[in-house]
């Protein structure tokens, strides 16, 4: 950390230099009145202390995040594997060998493509529906917080809870299809390999939901009034205001909302874990993190697994600077 | 993101009278109503179901004629242990909302208010540990945690991912700051110490930061599952999470009344966090909650 770094001239002004106020706070930061700065201060800045107090979380960030990244990356370039504890074996550097396992691995490309399937599906729900409750939350003339909150439970309780429920409506022989009757899909939703994954991205999106109308509704308080006073002079009905004045208003939103359902799918384990049984049938449902789970774990390969990691990570990137992109050329 | 989010205002009903009369009187609540149906009907089937002595699948079945019974909660707890479970579901989350509070207030507060070196440098960090995907730490946080510190099946190794939420040093630091810097002055010269002046100033001023910090840490450590899962492989130390989906997955199916068990404890494990939620929902606002819950 650069807070221990040894002192250095000028260090103490340097680094106040950077804070917020740095005018205006010398005669407010307390600092008895004496010349000059003390050997503590002239090391660590002003506030000495203020390295003390956050000196745990510094230490827990480099911790558990910014080693098990350079580890990650470190291993997907060798030949890692799992050995008894305390015995030191070698990881021979093999290059790109992994990433080429991983990009050319069948189950690999079945489970982006999934994820594809999921994000086509899930998207564009998430997107209208929570719109859509959004709008009429912020219409409603009664029952506003008793709708608000059930919208939004779905969202707290654990998806372990909600799958056991879920199982309930769409086993087969569930809630769901027992209303189906004959209509009923055969095989059934979870275990039939055209619906598994559209199964889940619905049940993802039912659970999220309430999120993305809190976003939304947030978002609307912001569109202006007189768009729609003007719009209503012009005559347009509701449905012609809610697309030409509420949908452009709420751009930035949606972006999000995009880009934050995009990383829930590249998540995306439990779901397809438990709701179809590891990620069946053959497959359909099987998710990138739960291919990693898979490889790194169960089958002991977590350079294989990293390498898949950061390939999914970049992927995700893209994605989420194509979306940023497309937002500007829009505007 | 959470600093992009504003908190949800409430609107006033009176603000945006409805002007025509006809269709939307009725559309805008029979979409809520649709929407709300929407999303209790699995709650309803969830309870309804964990006390029928076999969940009746059938549309009857949404209405139970018989009569209820307590036999699913025994039976599931005849399977997993529900006590011991919930105990370590609250040891993990307990031990998650003390870190997050201890290291977030120390680490929010000297964000804002103090002047040392590495500030800025601590601060880009904390920025950059909001985009880093945990899908990409898995693996390697796995072989740190399990493979070389030997954390599997501890309590330790459990609730290290969350001992420190970086959204809630974020939130701290967000409330320190538009506290007045002439607050803390004064207390120094009144000779107080730091520590002092965040105890005895800072602290008291931020209570609602509190609530939304642990609000928001319960909720994640407690419906956390993958974690857990990959830590665990003792059933007396997991979480009730991790017990439930191992007895979804394997046991559920082979018994002759697979839903009933599976619903008892989805019930077990849904009920802490939806009544802290009923109960405190108006701290629930879009911006808190944000990247409270990691996928």
């Amino acid at each position: 950390m650069s807070a221990l770094t040894p002192a250095r001239p000028g260090s103490a002004s340097s680094s106040s230099a950077s804070g917020r106020g740095s005018t205006t706070t010398s005669a407010s930061d307390g600092r008895p009145p004496r010349r000059g700065l003390t050997g503590l201060q002239r090391a660590f800045g002003r506030h000495p202390i203020g390295v003390l107090l956050a000196l745990p979380y510094a230490v827990f960030l480099a911790a558990v995040f910014a080693y098990p990244v350079v580890l990650a990356a470190w291993m997907s370039v060798h030949d890692w594997f799992f050995s008894a504890p305390g015995v030191e074996v070698d990881h021979p550097f093999v290059g790109f060998e992994n990433y080429r396992q991983v990009l050319t691995d069948p189950q690999v490309h079945q489970a982006f493509l999934n994820i594809a399937v999921f994000l086509v599906i899930n998207v564009p729900l998430t997107v209208a529906l929570a719109l859509v409750l959004a709008v009429a939350l912020n219409r409603a003339a009664r029952g506003r917080t008793f709708f608000r909150v059930a919208f939004y439970v779905p969202y707290v309780t654990a998806s372990v809870a909600l799958v056991g429920v879920w199982l309930f409506l769409l086993g087969g022989d569930g809630v769901v299809n027992s209303l189906l009757g004959p209509l009923a899909p055969d095989p059934s939703w979870l275990v039939n390999s055209s619906l598994a994954m559209p199964s889940i991205a619905g049940f993802v999106a039912w659970k999220q939901l309430g999120f993305f109308v809190l976003l939304y509704l947030a978002a609307l308080q912001n569109v202006s009034k007189d768009l729609y006073e003007a719009a209503s002079m012009d005559g347009a009905g509701r449905v012609r205001q809610f697309f030409t004045v509420t949908v452009p208003g709420v751009r930035t939103t949606t972006a999000l909302v995009v880009i934050l359902a995009t990383i829930t799918g590249a998540n995306l384990f439990t779901e397809p874990y438990l709701l179809t049984g590891g990620g069946g049938p053959d497959g359909a449902s099987t998710s990138p993190v739960l291919l990693m789970y898979q490889l790194g774990i169960e089958q002991g390969n977590p350079d294989t697994a990293s390498a898949l990691g950061i390939v999914l990570v970049v992927l995700v990137g893209l994605l989420v600077l194509l979306n940023r992109r497309l937002l500007r050329s829009e505007s | 993101m959470s600093t992009t989010t504003t908190a949800v205002r409430e609107q006033r009903p009176d603000q945006q009278p409805t002007k025509r009369g006809g269709a939307s009187r009725w559309v805008v609540p029979a979409v809520l109503t649709l929407g709300a149906l929407a999303f209790l009907l699995p709650f309803y089937l969830m309870v309804i179901g964990s006390l029928q002595a076999e969940p009746d699948t059938s549309i009857s079945g949404l209405v139970p004629s018989g009569g209820l019974t307590g036999a699913n909660y025994a039976n599931i707890d005849g399977s997993i242990d529900l006590w011991r479970t919930l105990l370590n579901s609250g040891v993990i989350t307990g031990g998650a909302i003390v870190g997050t509070l201890v290291f977030g207030v120390l680490a929010g507060y000297a964000l804002a208010v103090l002047h040392f070196r590495g500030r800025g440098t601590l601060f880009a960090m904390v920025l950059l540990v909001q985009v880093i995907p945990f899908q990409l730490l898995t693996i390697p946080l796995y072989v740190l945690t399990v493979r070389t510190y030997g954390l599997a099946d501890s309590y330790l190794g459990m609730v290290l991912p969350f001992l420190v939420n970086t959204t809630a040093v974020f939130v701290f630091r967000q409330f320190f700051l538009q506290l007045p810097p002439d607050l803390f002055s004064a207390a120094r010269i009144d000779g107080a110490s730091e520590l002092r002046v965040l105890w005895s100033v800072a602290l008291p001023l931020v209570r609602p930061a509190l609530l939304t910090v642990v609000l928001l840490t319960f909720i994640g450590p407690w419906n956390e599952f993958l974690w857990p899962f990959l830590v665990t492989k003792e059933a007396s130390m997991q979480p009730l999470a991790v017990a439930l989906a191992n007895y979804t997955a394997n046991v559920a199916a082979t018994t002759s009344n697979p839903y009933g068990a599976v619903l008892a404890g989805s019930v077990v494990l849904a009920a802490p966090a939806v009544g802290l939620f009923l109960v405190f929902q108006r701290h629930f606002t879009a911006t808190n909650l944000s990247a409270g819950v990691k996928g």
